[in-house]
């Protein structure tokens, strides 16, 4: 036993330890990007402003300051949780993100809830009846969802429920409640119908994940010899499903579940900007637009801290839950 | 029964050369045996057609200012314009004919994706074979390294990368090249480690071959299935992507439209119902994404040793 657990801690310290060497990387990887691009200052400044006035509005931005030393003040200031002020919307950066990070939240849990609702009895059925003419479509649909880019689905859910039968509204996010200082769609019914759209499509990929992974499961648990017994032993089929058989197939389904939730938060950046939806991704793509540096290395900051930790925990957990998964390098 | 032509085998005349299964026919009648896998090719052999000969096909140069004429814009589909022929697919906000700017698109994305697998799978393929024959240390820092990169979102990283380097064709072609060799590498690691310990390889070692020789001629040929298929898959992917990395405005110059900046470009003009000028690039990018993909899943399945009758 205490080998077992020197096992697991050695585990966890060349985990922890990972992951803070990625962080590092991505961290310097994101600053050189972000400042090797173009000067700020052209696209700030009233172009007739003279010499005097941009030299000062670069003083005040710390822009003429080499890049050794906006890096050292950059680091100092992330560890701090400073990362400058945008310098369109003149507020600090982080703060400009966690504004906006509630509604990607809200948009990403939605569209996992969507995943797994349709997609886990979806893959079920496609796994008890492996030939029949619904399980085809499911799989079809799932391979649609796999290869079309997420863009162009989302546009045709536009094109069809918003402009042909004019069922849900196609952009923006609708009435919003206030909850402790935090808007949420999800609280009126004129958001909840904004909601849909962008939710579901950006829950077709995680979708068609759920329904192979449940697919799969399904139809391997199916054939051992627990499951035979309680059938034989003459249980409803809905006990044998719901007790016996699904049960056993969750393990890989939730750890797929946590590792799509960090890429769900990138892959927002797309359905908001179809969408119009007014969270971080969309705040990205138009900091962009316009150079706000600040704005788009936090963004980055953010969004890769948080995936490696949603990666790390789901590795941890998924070492703890599975007594079958080797601690050591995997590979051998 | 046309004969001298073939008989290298010098089999009997009961024979005919029609007969001998060599292993291309062989690998045809797998592929074939898919009708759906036979339909995708030859959408894809079209596709292909199409983009090659786009300026000799398409009814205007959607590019050349002279062709194209600002009163004939937004038609809808089948109107005739001001040139005097059927916009067939009708005409954008600039009066270009979209049947003409598809074409040019689909080239302008085959080009990328073509281009970016292309090189992945160089700068991927040499990676991995390095890995696998070195072993040790640089094998495992390889593989950590492909492992992070590949559990990383793909969006994200062209994200940074493209913020980094700005639009353009070879920008984003280095991006998917950045992002796709790890998927080569991992693939061609996994084949040439199997393959190794075969022993022809030990024939090899011991004729004392050169090094390049034994890993380029010999080991890699032999990777080459596996490879293929991911190969499909990662056009496939590089497609995609370029296709979402234009549209939000990242990817392709506005100069060079692709198949994504057409739809884009046409999505401001989708809630007015003038549905054409986004939906008919988003048609050719739907069927470019599944004849890859159809000929991808058939590949794979003759590939597959296991599904040898």
């Amino acid at each position: 036993m205490p080998k077992g657990v020197t096992k697991i801690t050695a585990f966890i310290i060349r985990r922890l330890l990972q992951t803070v060497v990625v962080l590092i990387v991505m961290a310097f990887g994101v600053f050189v990007s972000v400042y090797a691009i173009g000067d700020p200052v052209d696209m700030l400044i009233d172009p007739a402003a003279t010499e005097a006035q941009r030299l000062e509005a670069m003083r005040n931005l710390g822009l003429d300051r080499p890049l050794w030393e906006q890096f050292a003040r950059f680091i100092a200031g992330a560890a701090q949780g400073d990362l400058g002020q945008s310098f369109v919307y003149k507020i600090p950066a982080i703060e400009l993100i966690l504004l906006r990070l509630p509604a990607t939240i809200e948009l990403t849990v939605a569209a996992l809830i969507l995943a797994v609702g349709i997609g886990i009895p979806a893959g079920i059925l496609a796994g008890l009846y492996p030939s029949a003419w619904f399980s085809r479509t499911i799989m079809s649909v799932s391979i649609l969802g796999f290869s079309l880019p997420s863009f162009w689905i989302a546009l045709m859910l536009i094109m069809i429920f918003a402009v042909a039968l004019g069922w849900l509204p196609s952009t923006g996010r609708g009435d919003v409640v206030t909850v402790f200082g935090v808007d949420w769609s999800f609280l009126t019914i004129d958001g909840l119908r904004h909601l849909v759209l962008p939710a579901l499509s950006l829950s077709l990929i995680p979708m068609a994940l759920m329904i192979r992974m449940a697919r799969a499961g399904m139809r391997e648990v199916w054939l051992t010899e627990y499951v035979k017994f309680a059938r034989a032993k003459g249980l409803s089929p809905i006990r044998v499903i719901g007790l016996h058989a699904f049960p056993n197939t969750l393990i890989p389904i939730i750890t797929v579940l946590g590792l799509e939730l960090g890429s769900l938060l990138a892959g927002s950046i797309v359905t908001e900007v179809v969408f119009a939806w007014p969270g971080i991704g969309r705040l990205v793509i138009q900091s962009i637009g316009v150079l706000d540096r600040p704005v788009i290395v936090a963004y980055m900051l953010i969004t890769v801290s948080l995936f490696i930790l949603i990666n790390l925990v789901v590795d941890l957990l998924y070492a703890v839950i599975d007594p079958r998964v080797g601690y050591g390098d995997a590979r051998k | 029964m046309s004969d001298g032509t073939a008989g290298a085998s010098g089999a009997g005349d009961s024979l005919r050369p029609a007969d001998v299964e060599t292993p291309l026919r062989r690998f045809v009648a797998d592929f074939a045996e898919s009708r759906l896998a036979v339909v995708g090719f030859a959408l894809l052999s079209l596709i292909v057609l199409i983009a090659f000969f786009a300026p000799l096909i398409a009814p205007q140069n959607p590019y050349d200012l002279l062709e194209v004429n600002i009163l004939d814009s937004m038609l809808p589909p089948g109107e005739t314009g001001g040139a005097g022929y059927v916009h067939l697919l009708g005409t954008d906000d600039q009066g270009r004919d979209m049947l003409s700017a598809i074409f040019y698109g689909m080239r302008l994305s085959l080009t990328v994706g073509v281009t970016s697998a292309l090189l992945s799978m160089a700068v991927g393929t040499t990676i991995g074979l390095v890995a696998a024959f070195a072993g040790g240390r640089v094998d495992s820092f390889v593989m950590r390294v492909v492992d992070i990169q590949i559990s990383f979102p793909t969006i994200l990283i062209a994200l940074i990368l493209l913020v980094a380097l700005g639009r353009g064709v070879d920008r984003t072609i280095l991006a998917l090249v950045v992002i796709q060799w790890a998927y080569y590498a991992r693939t061609v690691r996994g084949a040439a480690i199997v393959e190794r310990g075969k022993e022809y390889m030990e024939a090899g070692l011991c004729l004392a071959l050169p090094r390049y020789r034994l890993l380029f001629n010999h080991l890699l040929i032999n990777c080459m299935p596996p490879l293929l298929v991911v190969f499909t898959v990662l056009i496939a992917q590089a497609v995609a992507l370029e296709a979402t990395l234009s549209f939000l405005g990242l990817g392709l110059p506005i100069t060079q439209p692709s198949l994504g900046l057409l739809i884009a470009n046409g999505y401001d003009y989708l809630l007015g119902g003038r549905y054409w000028i986004s939906v008919f690039p988003g048609v050719a990018l739907l069927l470019t994404l599944v004849s890859v993909n159809l000929v991808g899943d058939q590949l794979r399945d003759v590939f597959n040793p296991r599904l040898r009758r």
